[in-house]
C-alpha cells in the first residue's frame, strides 16, 4: 500500500519536473524560434524530468522520506529510463535531424530512417570504444551490464563537468571584479563610431560608382548592338575593357572597405560592452558581485592547489566534508551536539545547495551557448545535443556527489550505480579541472592583453 | 557624377537568419545569392531607382539599402546606423512565427534609435507610437517556399504588424528572381514604397523650409519620436 502511495508521489513530482522543462524550453531556449517538431520538446522535457528525479531521490535518501524499497525501485526505474534516453533515443533523433539538414541526402522518409539507423550504430561503436582506455570497472562485470553504460557516460559527463567548472571558476572572478575592467571613455566610442560611418560612406560612394558604371555599360551595349558591324565591335572592345578594369578595381577596394567596416563594428561592440560593465559596476548588484568575486577567486586558487596536491601525492579523500567538519568541531573546538541529527541536516543543506546551483548553472550555460550558436536551421539539432550533454552532466554529478555525502547515505548510490571505481572519476575530475582552469587563465590573460593594444591609437 | 544624384536611406531590419541579405541582393542585383554568411554590423547595397517612372516628372535616385545584422549580442552598437532613416523594411521568416512577433521590437529599436530606456515599454504605448510613425514601412516575408511545406495554406489576410503601422507587405522566396521581376505585384509594391520614401524625404524638406507645420509633425514632437530629415 505504501508502495502505491510512494509511486503516486514520485509520479506527481515527475510530472512537475516535466512541466518545468517544458516551460523552460518554450520561454527561454526557443523564444525566437517556432517549434516545428514537437518530439524535440518532448525529449528535452523527459530528459530534464529524469535528471531532476534522480536528484530528488538523493534528497529523499538523506531525509529518510518514503520506504527504502520503493526508493530503490524508483532509482532503478529512473536509471534504466535515463540510460535508454541517453544512449538510444537522443542520438537517434540527433542523427535524424542532422541528416535532414544535409543538402545532398534524399528527403524520402524511409531512406532518412535507414541512414539514421546506420549513423546510430556507428555512434554505439564509438561510444563503446571510449571506455577502453579507462579503468572504469572492476573485472567482475560482464559485457552487457548496466555498469558499462554508466561508466562510459560517467567519463564523458565528468570531463564536461570539469571543463565547465574549471572555466567557470576562472571566468567568474574575471567578469565580476572591477580590477579587470578596461577603462573606456566616451570619446573612444565616438571615435570608433565616426570611423565606422566614414568607412560606410566610402563603401556607398564606391558602390554608387559601380552601379553607374554598370548602367553606362548596359547603355553602351544597347547602342553598340544597334550600330552593329565592325565599328560597333571595335568600340565595344575598347570601352568595355576600360570600364571593366575600373569595375574590378572598384570591387576589390569595396571588399577591402567592407572588411574594415566589420572590424570597426566588432571593436565598437567591444567598447560598448566595456562601457556597460563600467555602468554595472556602479550599481549595488555590481558591487555585491564584485565582493563575491574576491571570495570566489580565493576558492578558485585553493581548488587548483588541492587538485595539484591530489594528483601529485595520489591522495584520495575518504571522508566527506560534513563529517570532517563535525569532527573538527567536536574534537578541536569542543562543541558538543547531537552528531547524528546535525549530520543529517547539514548534509541535506549542503547537497541541496550543490544540486540547485549545479542545475541552475547548467541551464544558464546551456541557454547562453544556445543563443550564441543556434540558427533557424540548426536549432533542433543543437537543442537535442544540449539535452544529451545535460543528461550526461547530471548522471556524472550524481556520481561525484557521492563524495560529499556521509558514509551511511552513500550506500544507495553504490548499490544503484553498481560498483564503479569511484576514485578514478574523482582523479579524472581533478586532472581535467586543472587543465581547464590553467588554460582558461592563459586564454583570458592573452585576450586581456590584446584588447588595449587594439584600441590604443 | 555620383554626387549629383540624390539619395534615400532605407534600413532593412529583422531577426538573425530571416533572409535580409538575400532579399537585398535580389532587389539590387536581380539575382539570388547562395548561402551568404551572417551579416556583421551592416552591409550596404545601392539601387538606381527611377522615381515616377514613365511620367514627365521622372528622376533617378539612389536607394541605399542598409542591411543591418540581427544578432542580439550586437544590439548596443547598432544605433549608429539608424540616423536619418527615410524608410524601414521589416523582414520576417514565414516558417518561423516568432520572427514576425519580434518585428515590433525591431520597429521600436529603429524608432527609438536603440535607446535602452525605451525597451521596457508595455504594449499600449507601442500601439500609439506605431500608429503615429511617419516613416514609410514595408513588411516582407521571406522563405515562402519553406513555409508552404510546413503549413497547408499560406497565412491569409494581412499580418498584424503591417496593420498596426498601416504598412504594405509582400511575401517571396528569395531564390526566385521571378518574384521580384519588373511588372510583378511584388515589384510594383516595392516601387511604390521607394517612391513614398523619396516623396517623404524631399517634399517634407520643402514644406519644412516654407515654415509650414503639419499636425502630424506636432504630434511627432509631442511623442519625441525620431527626427526625420
Amino acid at each position: 500500500m505504501s508502495f502505491l502511495l510512494d509511486s503516486c508521489l514520485m509520479f506527481f513530482s515527475q510530472v512537475l519536473f516535466f512541466a518545468g522543462g517544458w516551460v523552460f524550453f518554450l520561454k527561454q531556449l526557443f523564444k525566437d524560434y517556432e517549434v516545428h517538431h514537437s518530439v524535440v520538446l518532448l525529449v528535452f522535457s523527459i530528459t530534464f524530468a529524469l535528471s531532476c528525479t534522480m536528484f530528488e531521490l538523493i534528497i529523499f535518501e538523506i531525509l529518510g522520506f518514503l520506504e527504502s524499497s520503493s526508493r530503490y525501485f524508483h532509482w532503478k526505474l529512473g536509471l534504466y529510463a535515463f540510460l535508454f534516453v541517453l544512449v538510444a533515443i537522443l542520438p537517434f533523433y540527433i542523427g535524424y535531424f542532422i541528416i535532414g539538414n544535409l543538402r545532398f541526402a534524399p528527403q524520402k522518409r524511409h531512406i532518412r530512417v535507414l541512414m539514421t539507423t546506420g549513423a546510430w550504430l556507428a555512434f554505439l561503436y564509438f561510444f563503446w570504444k571510449i571506455g577502453d582506455p579507462f579503468p572504469i570497472l572492476s573485472p567482475k562485470h560482464g559485457i552487457f551490464s548496466i555498469e558499462q553504460c554508466i561508466g562510459r557516460i560517467g567519463v564523458i559527463g565528468v570531463t564536461l563537468m570539469a571543463v565547465l567548472s574549471g572555466f567557470g571558476a576562472v571566468n567568474y572572478p574575471y567578469t565580476s571584479m572591477f580590477y579587470f575592467i578596461r577603462a573606456v571613455t566616451e570619446t573612444d566610442v565616438q571615435n570608433i563610431e565616426k570611423r565606422l560611418m566614414q568607412t560606410m560612406d566610402m563603401i556607398l560612394m564606391k558602390k554608387k560608382r559601380i552601379a553607374l558604371a554598370r548602367q553606362e555599360r548596359l547603355k553602351q551595349a544597347t547602342i553598340n548592338k544597334s550600330q552593329g558591324g565592325l565599328w560597333g565591335m571595335i568600340s565595344k572592345v575598347t570601352s568595355g575593357s576600360g570600364s571593366s578594369e575600373n569595375m574590378s578595381m572598384l570591387k576589390q577596394e569595396t571588399e577591402a572597405y567592407e572588411e574594415l567596416a566589420k572590424q570597426l563594428f566588432l571593436e565598437s561592440v567591444d567598447l560598448h560592452n566595456a562601457q556597460e560593465r563600467i555602468a554595472y559596476s556602479k550599481t549595488f548588484k555590481g558591487k555585491y558581485f564584485n565582493f563575491l568575486g574576491y571570495f570566489f577567486s580565493i576558492y578558485c586558487v585553493w581548488k587548483i592547489l588541492i587538485s595539484t596536491i591530489n594528483i601529485i601525492f595520489d591522495r584520495v579523500g575518504k571522508v566527506d566534508p560534513v563529517t570532517r567538519g563535525i569532527e573538527i568541531a567536536v574534537n578541536y573546538i569542543g562543541i558538543q551536539f547531537d552528531v547524528k541529527f546535525w549530520s543529517q541536516q547539514i548534509s541535506f543543506l549542503l547537497i541541496g545547495i550543490i544540486i540547485v546551483t549545479s542545475i541552475r548553472g547548467l541551464l544558464i550555460t546551456l541557454t547562453r551557448f544556445f543563443y550564441a550558436i543556434a540558427s533557424s536551421k540548426s536549432s533542433n539539432v543543437i537543442v537535442l545535443c544540449l539535452a544529451q550533454l545535460m543528461g550526461m552532466y547530471f548522471v556524472s554529478s550524481v556520481l561525484l556527489i557521492r563524495m560529499n555525502m556521509p558514509q551511511e547515505y552513500r550506500s544507495i548510490i553504490t548499490e544503484v550505480l553498481g560498483d564503479l571505481q569511484f576514485n578514478f572519476y574523482h582523479r579524472w575530475f581533478d586532472v581535467i579541472f586543472l587543465v581547464s582552469a590553467l588554460s582558461s587563465i592563459g586564454f583570458l590573460y592573452i585576450a586581456h592583453k590584446q584588447a588595449p593594444e587594439k584600441n590604443g591609437y | 557624377m555620383a554626387a549629383n544624384i540624390d539619395k534615400v536611406k532605407i534600413v532593412v531590419v529583422g531577426d538573425s537568419g530571416v533572409g535580409k541579405t538575400s532579399l537585398v541582393h535580389l532587389i539590387c542585383h536581380q539575382a539570388p545569392t547562395t548561402n551568404p554568411p551572417y551579416t556583421i554590423g551592416c552591409s550596404v547595397e545601392v539601387k538606381l531607382h527611377d522615381y515616377k517612372a514613365g511620367t514627365p516628372g521622372e528622376k533617378t535616385f539612389f536607394v541605399e539599402l542598409w542591411d543591418i545584422g540581427g544578432s542580439t549580442s550586437h544590439q548596443n552598437s547598432r544605433s549608429i546606423f539608424y540616423n536619418s532613416v527615410h524608410g524601414i523594411m521589416l523582414v520576417h521568416d514565414l516558417s518561423n512565427r516568432k520572427s514576425h512577433q519580434n518585428l515590433r521590437k525591431w520597429l521600436g529599436e529603429v524608432i527609438n534609435r536603440g535607446s535602452t530606456k525605451d525597451n521596457a515599454n508595455g504594449g499600449d504605448y507601442d500601439q500609439e507610437l506605431f500608429a503615429g510613425i511617419q516613416i514609410p514601412i514595408m513588411v516582407v516575408g521571406c522563405k515562402a517556399d519553406q513555409a508552404q511545406n510546413l503549413r497547408e495554406k499560406s497565412p491569409s489576410g494581412r499580418s498584424s504588424v503591417a496593420e498596426e503601422c498601416g504598412a504594405d507587405e509582400f511575401n517571396l522566396d528569395c531564390n526566385q528572381v521571378k518574384h521580384i521581376s519588373p511588372g510583378s505585384t511584388n515589384a510594383v509594391k516595392l516601387t511604390k514604397f521607394f517612391d513614398k520614401a523619396i516623396e517623404r524625404r524631399y517634399q517634407g524638406r520643402e514644406s519644412c523650409s516654407q515654415g509650414h507645420i503639419t499636425p502630424t509633425m506636432e504630434r511627432k514632437r509631442f511623442f519625441k519620436t525620431s527626427h526625420v530629415d
